[in-house]
Parts: C-alpha cells; structure tokens; sequence
C-alpha cells in the first residue's frame, strides 16, 4: 500500500496544499503510483483515490488525460522518443525506426523480456539536442545508433543486476526530496 | 556579450546560492524590499516586461491587476514549456534558478502574495533537481518561509509537477490542473488576477519573464527600456533549433539581431546545416505562422515580424532548409496540435482531427485540389471560436503553408498515378 510505504513522503507533498485543497497533490501521488506498479493499474488509481479522499474516477479521467500515465502496463524501461517537426528535422523518425527494428518490436508494444516498451511522444523540450529521448523521465540527447546501442545495454545490464533505481527522477524529486 | 538572464554561460556554478550571491544575487529582492510594493510594481510597469511565454503581455500591468487586501494571494511560475521547438525555460531553472526565484519572490512582495507555485511540466522532473535545491538553500539562508531577510514579508516557495500536457501552459487550464483537475482552460472572465488558484487572486508568468525581475530593480526601468525597441523593451532568449549547424539557446537584444544573423551568424547558428539553402521558418513554434526568405532581414522583436503577417511569440525558431517537404512539415505540427487539444471546444477538437486527416490524405497522393480549399476552409472555422489560443494557433502552419506552398500543396494533389487506398 502506497499509504504506508510513502507516509512520509505522501504527507510531505500534501502539506505543499491548503488545508481543503489536497486534491492538487494528485499528480504527484499519480507519478508515485506508477513508479511502484508501473502503469495506472485499477489497484494504482484506487489507492490514489483512497489517499486523497475522492472517487477513483476522477483518477482514472485524469490518467487518459495527461501523456505521462499509462493506462496499460509498460516496459520497465519506457523510451520515449519525441519526433515532433524540430526532432524530425534532425532524424527523429528514422531513428525510432531503427530502435523499433533494434528491440525487434512495433511502437507502443512491450520486449518480451518485458524489459521496454518504445513510444513516439510530442515535444520534450529538448529540440537542439535531437534525436533525444526520455527513459522513465531521465533524458538521453544527442543520440545516434552507437549510443541507442550502448544505453539499451547500460539498462539491459542494470535489469541483470535487479535495478532498484529504474525510476530515479521520481524518487530523486518526489520521493528524496522534502521540505 | 555578457548575459542578462544566460548568466551561467558568464559565471561558473551561478546555480549555487553562494555563487549567486557573490555576483550581485538576491540584490534585487533586497531594493524591492527598500522600495515598497507600490515602488516596486511601478518600476516594473516603467520597465514594460512584455510576458516571454509569447503573449507579449506585460508584468507590470499584470501585477496591477492584483486587488489591495489581506486575503491570500498567489504567484504561479508557468514551467509548463511544451511549444514543439521551446526550450529556454528548462536552461533558465536548470542552470540559473535563483534569478528565477528572486523574480517570483518580488513578484510576491509586489502583490502581496504569500504562496509560490512553479508548475512544471512532468517530463522537466529531472531538470528540477537544481531548483529544489536552490529552494532548499533559500529555506536555509533565510531567503524563503518567514520574515525573508529580517524584512517582515514571508513567502512559500514549491515545486508542482505536471504530467504531460501542452494545454497546461495556458493559465486557465494550468491553474485548473493545479487544483488536481483536467488540464482544461475557463472562459474568461474571471481572470487569474481577480480568481486564480482555489478562487484566490494569482499572478501566473513564465519563467524567463520573471528572471528580467531582478536585473530591473537593480539596473532601474530606464536602463531596461534603453534595451530593444520601442515596443520590445530589454532581452529576449531565443530557441534556435531544425536545420541549423549550431542549435541551441541564445540570448539577444530585442530589435538588434536579425533572423538571418540568427541562422548564419558564427556566434549564433553558424549556418545551415551541410549548406543547404534556406526554405523557412517557423518563428514561434508550431503557434506562429510561417515565413520565407524575404523575412529573414527582420529583427527578433515583438513587431519585427508583423509585415509578414507572424509574430515573435516564444521565439522558437525552428529553420528548414530547401529539401523540407512543407505539407510533410504541416502534417507534423497539426499532429501535434490534435494530440494536445484538450477536447473542451469543439472547433479545435473535431476541427484539428480534420485538418490532420485531411493532409494525410495530401501527402498519401490520395488528395485532390479540393481538399487543399477544404483543409482552408476548415482552418477557418476553427477561428475565433476556441476558449483559448491553441486552437487559433493550430490553423496557423496550414493557412500560412498554404499562402506560402501552394505550389508544394498542388503537387500532391495533381499526381496523375492514382494510389491505391490503404
């Protein structure tokens, strides 16, 4: 339970809000909800309404809403690669080709090792740094078929070692950081 | 050059509270405080700061707009950059993140606002690992929470997150998703400024029109409006990205550089990648129209692009070069628009999908000379009947491609091998 393991934390981001007003700590405890069962599962989106009091509805039209949630599950390493017009006129669409064709899959399915899911998003805000991706939030620019390469493998390798740090941003910023 | 708002480009490890500090940090926050409200709010009037999110409109007024009373009082700091070919603010809070808190904290102490939200947006959660802790520094020196400085004024600073969402960098719909609802924006009135967050009166700014703050309380109004024009006061961050050997942020005196010093100048672009010739460009995102080599002359300004019929905005620029395919580009960005629409207003929910629709067809060869007057007529209809500007901005790269391509726009249509459908 969410509740427990985070009391702390999920206390800390409340207390962010006026007294009445606890509903605005809903994203955050969404992105701690998908860090902990890896997309907005029916038990995720139900603990998120149990926390902060409302129906779990109103989680669940939050999710279709916003690009960040996943409404099915994911790879544990989700690449999100933007290829809006400034990416793509630096090769941002030949080069989710290639890492579709490299992890042997179609964009939004997940490798059989159900270690990555690709998807093609709208812009990061990284558009000089293109071809760029982001992997679970973290992002990679600059990046060509050697170094897809090489962070395919850097995550291939953390996996092997039981990765208890796939989700870094979210417990860097919203889990580590309090005040 | 050195940089008004790029300091860290000047000054190593400006994102350090000591190091901001030793360079004239803080400074601004502390005259503000000598000033008083009233000074300080007519300082920034004087100094027009026209809002760099690409509205142009100005802090100071803004501000004013703020009612006198003890009631609770909001500053919401807009990270919600998500215009495809904007990326500054990241840059601004990653690498120089006090100026912008010393900004929002004027702000604050101008309105009398107690409480400041930066939202960001969700995919920027790593960027924000230097403002949290400039925040937490500020917190520890005294220069966040209560009595900042001995001064009586107290003020909370914090980080919200968004998850995804172009809409959000309208203020409506950003302070919608704020309160934990759909990121969708009001009809206005009510304004922020007179019911904002949880129906209080809020100040919602960018990022990069608040770190302007500080300098002009230091500098005064009149060194900042003896920057640019006469209608763009001051400095301007520019987001120079596609075709382009050197892309990136830039910073420049408004009304001082042109778009073709932008693109080829050795401290800027250094010119067109593998020296393909210029087609276009697109000088505010997906959001301003396009324009062609006869407006590469004009200055980076609010008005420098009015005789071509665009705009300045965020002064994103993306440059294509000859060999872009136009209505392949038009696609792309009215992909984008579709995909963000919130869905509140029909106009720009069915008519987005239509435009889309329509140019996949174009660019299959399955379009004909009438689907290039229907995707106008389209466009059209979406206009002036959105609650807010992204369904205005969505027409905007295919009524000017159109103006500008009609020639690209009938070569698809007028091929005489018939493609077989899908």
């Amino acid at each position: 339970m969410l509740k427990e393991k985070y009391a702390k934390e999920i206390e800390s981001l409340l207390a962010r809000y006026p007294e009445d007003k606890k509903v605005s700590a809903i994203l955050s405890l969404m992105h701690i909800a998908q860090k902990e069962y890896g997309y907005m599962s029916q038990e995720a989106k139900e603990e998120v309404a149990d926390i902060l009091g409302i129906d779990p509805t109103h989680v669940l039209s939050i999710t279709g809403f916003y690009s960040l949630y996943y409404e099915e599950p994911v790879g544990e390493y989700v690449l999100e690669i933007c290829n809006d017009l400034a990416c793509a006129l630096r090769g941002a669409d030949e080069f989710i080709d290639m890492a579709c064709q490299k992890l042997g899959v179609q964009k939004d399915e997940i490798t059989p090792d159900g270690l990555f899911s690709i998807k093609n998003v709208m812009c990061l805000g990284a558009c000089d740094r293109a071809p760029m991706l982001q992997c679970n939030l973290k992002f990679h620019e600059h990046l060509d078929e050697e170094k897809f390469d090489q962070l395919i493998d850097h995550y291939r390798q953390r996996a092997a070692e039981g990765d208890d740090r796939a989700h870094e941003v979210v417990d860097k910023i919203l889990i580590e950081t309090h005040h | 050059m050195t940089h008004i708002i790029l300091r860290h480009h000047d000054v190593e490890n400006i994102h350090e509270l000591s190091v901001y500090q030793a360079n004239g940090g803080y400074e601004g926050l502390k005259k503000a405080f000598s000033l008083g409200p009233k000074a300080v709010i007519d300082e920034v009037k004087k100094a027009v700061v026209r809002g760099r999110g690409g509205a142009g409109f100005p802090a100071g007024l803004k501000w004013g707009f703020i009612p006198g009373g003890d009631m609770q009082k909001y500053i919401v700091i807009n990270t919600d950059e998500s215009e495809t070919g904007t990326f500054k603010d990241r840059e601004i809070l990653e690498k120089n993140p006090h100026q912008v808190i010393e900004g929002a904290l004027i702000a604050a102490y101008a309105v009398g606002a107690t409480k400041i939200y930066n939202y960001w947006r969700g995919e920027y959660m790593d960027a924000a690992y230097a403002c949290e802790k400039a925040i937490k520094d500020c917190y520890a020196s005294g220069l966040l929470g209560e009595n900042i400085l001995g001064s009586g004024f107290s003020c909370d600073f914090y980080n919200h997150f968004g998850a995804g969402a172009y809409i959000c960098g309208e203020e409506t719909a950003l302070l919608n998703s704020l309160m934990g609802d759909l990121g969708q924006p009001w009809s206005k009135p009510p304004f922020p400024a007179q019911e904002g967050l949880y129906g209080k009166p809020t100040v919602v700014n960018n990022v990069e029109t608040l770190a302007n703050i500080a300098p002009i309380l230091v500098n005064g109004a009149d060194w900042y409006v003896g920057l640019g024009t006469d209608q763009s006061n001051g400095i301007k961050v520019v987001c120079l990205s596609g075709h382009v050997n050197r892309p990136g942020n830039y910073e420049i005196e408004m009304g001082k550089v042109t778009y073709h010093q932008l693109i080829y100048g050795e401290e800027y672009g250094q010119g067109m990648r593998d020296d393909k010739g210029f087609k276009a460009l697109l000088p505010s995102g997906g959001s301003g129209p396009v324009v062609t080599a006869d407006a590469l002359d004009a200055d980076v300004s609010f008005e420098g692009l009015n005789p071509f019929g665009s705009m300045m905005g965020s002064a994103s620029i993306i440059v294509m070069d000859e060999d872009t395919d136009m209505v392949w580009a038009t696609e792309k960005m009215t992909h984008f628009f579709k995909h963000e629409s919130c869905g509140k207003c029909t106009p720009c929910r069915e008519g987005t999908f239509w435009l889309e629709k329509l140019l996949i067809k174009i660019n299959k060869g399955r379009g004909t000379q009438e689907d290039i007057q229907k995707l106008e007529r389209v466009a059209t209809q979406i206009q002036g009947k959105c609650l807010c500007a992204l369904g205005e901005f969505a027409t905007s790269p295919v009524l000017s491609t159109i103006k500008h391509f009609m020639d690209e726009y009938k070569a698809k249509v007028n091929t005489a091998v018939p493609v077989p459908a899908d």
